[in-house]
């Protein structure tokens, strides 16, 4: 990976956001470690200082100027860190450890800190010290302080440890932000070129996955069933297009042969017009099948929903049999409706008439003489049930799956006229409304549930406000 | 084959399909119709104004205005001549606009021309649609409307409900061809495409009623078209 996509990349800023976020924290928690110690350090000084300035304070009260000056005096022979001076109006020192008033001080009172010379001739470099200063009665001036050069020393040490600890954390919040991002873009690339392999056309192709079932992992496992899903999209699209192909090419060649026998009878006029006669009924089959592709294309994108209301599902279904008794009787079947009253769903009254007009005309067609056809509804918690049920000669249960298929035909029904795309319309119109159609065997003959849901219904009986 | 009509129909095709309109307009000709066209919207909607036609066939993909929004307009100022839209979006919500949009009647294309002249004979009549008759009358049958009765020759004929429809659509487009999907939307109120001849079955049902019996058919066949109430002689 080049380094300008690094930089580019989220996972990057991600990294960088991580190392920022890390060693901020780290600062916060240094920046407390530091004043719980050096600032310890400070405070536990002053308040030695103001210990001895309170033994001093108590001296000067009990034995006036000349019990200070003894204490001062006997103070500053010990030998410590303290740090005494008192002087006269003009600045002369007159007792304490001091040789003269530290420049730094000035005529400053109270706290003051400045450097002295190595005290008691010791071969040290000047000192940091600290000091508090008073203004006694006649102009005397007191100094009470502390060498703080070992403490400073111990601050320095606490700082440069301070220092140290933070550039490790910056470098290792970097260093594993780095490394973390890495990771994730390598993930991210994986996916990265599987995309591009499979837009190259290697629609087979998959994202690897780790198995460690992380976000990563769900997502490569995620696209992979888009994929699939995709895949299996497409091969259905392959599918019908090979059929059309397939079933179109039929009755084509039959068109293409009758035009042919048309020009050959120009010399038998009557011949002549039956047979554009025929090629006529041959085109309005071909227009039929693809109206009726086209329709269920358009139902199953979903595409006329929209316009549908409340539809009477008992009066459609005594019409859909009043309409069909006739061409059943004729063929010597039994027509029968057992309606239930009031049922209503939402729906597209002309679809729904169709899909089951469309059942009746399947058991009409292949049921034969003295068989009967019972059109029935029933309701089932939340779903009103269409069932056509026949005595014809059924479906096998291996092919109940399969006539659902464009153009799918059974061997046996070939001799039948019919497009097999019925059943393809009957189901893409039962989704459409979001119910389902299944078959099951009649013993003997067909029986098939149409079934869609219904609004919830209150209390009252009237189905909650139209859903659709 | 001519339906008469009377006394001649006139016709403005808004189509832009060159082929199909000189198509169509040979047929109407033929038919005996006098036929005017326009090639787009605009020029469509300038015609149906100024010009008194009997009939409007408006194609709803039209190059200038759109169909529905041409008939629209035509609705809006008052131009109420009868609008059948041609359209090759055939499903029911395309349908449905298109009748809200202010047409009398919608074909899907392709369409037999039967099934076109059949829709534009009966939307003229319409138009004609004199005061609502009582009675229906052709030859020798007679069909009382209040009394809900059908009488042939004198003999009364016992109907049920909905070939008492079937029947009074035939008469009320008496000579006129009137296609199977036509019966299916007026007399049974469903768009839909039957697999088998259902309606062939109704009338043959129908024809026993009334014609079986007696010497000359009132209902014939119409090949390739559908059917025709007409007496003949």
């Amino acid at each position: 990976m080049r380094p300008a996509r690094l930089f580019h990349s989220f996972a990057f800023r991600i990294a960088v956001l991580h190392a920022a976020l890390s060693v901020g924290s780290v600062v916060v928690l240094l920046g407390f470690f530091y004043w719980a110690t050096a600032g310890y350090i400070d405070r536990e000084t002053d308040a030695t200082i103001e210990a001895e300035v309170q033994g001093l304070s108590e001296q000067y009260r009990l034995r006036g100027l000349v019990g200070l000056a003894a204490v001062i005096a006997e103070r500053s022979a010990e030998a410590g860190d303290g740090i005494y001076l008192l002087t006269d109006a003009l600045g002369a020192p007159l007792v304490g450890n001091l040789d003269d008033w530290p420049e730094a001080a000035g005529d400053r009172v109270g706290w003051v800190g400045f450097r002295i010379a190595a005290p008691g001739g010791r071969d040290r470099e000047a000192t940091p010290a600290r000091a508090r200063v008073f203004v006694l009665p006649r102009g005397l001036r007191l100094l009470v302080g502390r060498d703080v050069g070992d403490l400073e020393a111990t601050r320095a040490l606490i700082l440069g440890a301070l220092a140290w600890g933070l550039g490790i954390t910056v470098a290792l919040a970097l260093g594993g932000g780095l490394m973390m991002s890495r990771r994730i873009v390598r993930r991210l690339e994986a996916i990265n070129d599987t995309s591009r392999e499979i837009m190259e056309g290697d629609l087979a192709r998959r994202i690897p996955r780790d198995g460690s079932g992380d976000d990563f992992d769900q997502l490569a496992a995620n696209l992979n069933r888009m994929l699939t899903r995709i895949e299996e999209l497409m091969s259905a699209v392959r599918q019908v297009s090979d059929d059309i192909a397939h079933d179109m090419r039929t009755p084509l060649t039959r068109l293409r042969n009758r035009l042919e026998e048309a020009r050959a009878a120009a010399g038998d006029p009557a011949h002549r017009a039956e047979v554009i006669e025929q090629a006529v009924a041959d085109v309005d089959g071909l227009l039929a099948t693809f109206n009726a592709l086209l329709r269920i294309a358009r139902i199953e994108a979903g595409q006329s929903r929209g316009v549908s209301g409340p539809v009477d599902l008992s009066a459609l279904l005594e019409d859909l049999g009043e309409l069909y008794e006739p061409v059943a009787g004729e063929r010597g079947l039994t027509l029968s409706v057992l309606p239930l009253p009031g049922v209503r769903v939402p729906g597209d009254r002309d679809l729904l008439f169709q899909a089951l007009a469309n059942l009746v005309d399947n058991a009409v067609k292949y049921a034969s003489p003295g068989a009967s056809i019972d059109l029935r509804l029933r309701l089932e918690e939340g779903t009103a049930m269409v069932i056509v049920a026949d005595t014809g000669p059924g479906i096998p249960a291996a092919l109940r799956e399969k006539v659902f298929r464009r153009f799918f035909r059974a061997d046996d029904s070939r001799a039948t006229p019919g497009s097999g795309l019925g059943l393809s319309l009957v189901r893409a119109i039962a989704h459409l409304h979001g119910g389902r159609v299944t078959l099951e065997d009649n013993l003997p003959g067909l029986r098939v549930l149409f079934c869609l849901p219904m609004p919830r219904v209150q209390a009252d009986g009237e189905p909650v406000a139209a859903v659709f | 084959m001519p339906t008469p009509t009377e006394p001649f129909m006139r016709v403005l095709l808004i189509e832009d399909d060159p082929q199909l309109v000189s198509y169509l307009r040979k047929a109407l000709l033929e038919s005996g119709a006098v036929v005017d066209d326009a090639r787009d919207g605009k020029e469509g909607l300038l015609k149906a104004s100024v010009a008194d036609y009997d009939v409007l066939v408006i194609d709803r993909m039209l190059p200038g205005l759109e169909g529905l929004a041409l008939l629209r307009t035509l609705r809006a100022a008052g131009n109420h001549t009868p609008a059948l839209i041609l359209s090759a979006l055939g499903e029911v919500d395309d349908r449905v606009e298109g009748l809200r949009a202010g047409g009398d009647d919608y074909l899907a294309k392709p369409f037999a021309f039967a099934e076109l002249q059949a829709r534009l004979d009966a939307l003229c009549r319409r138009r004609s649609g004199d005061a609502q008759p009582t009675c229906l009358r052709i030859g020798d049958l007679e069909m009382d409307l209040l009394g809900r009765r059908v009488t042939r020759g004198g003999r009364e004929i016992p109907l049920q409900p909905r070939e008492f429809r079937l029947l009074e659509y035939l008469l009320r487009h008496a000579g006129q061809v009137v296609t199977r999907t036509m019966l299916l939307e007026a007399v049974w109120d469903y768009h839909f495409d039957p697999q088998t001849n259902v309606i062939d079955v109704h009338i043959s049902r129908l024809r026993a009623k009334i014609d079986k019996d007696f010497p000359s058919p009132l209902l014939h066949t119409v090949r390739g078209a559908g059917y025709v109430l007409r007496a003949t002689g």
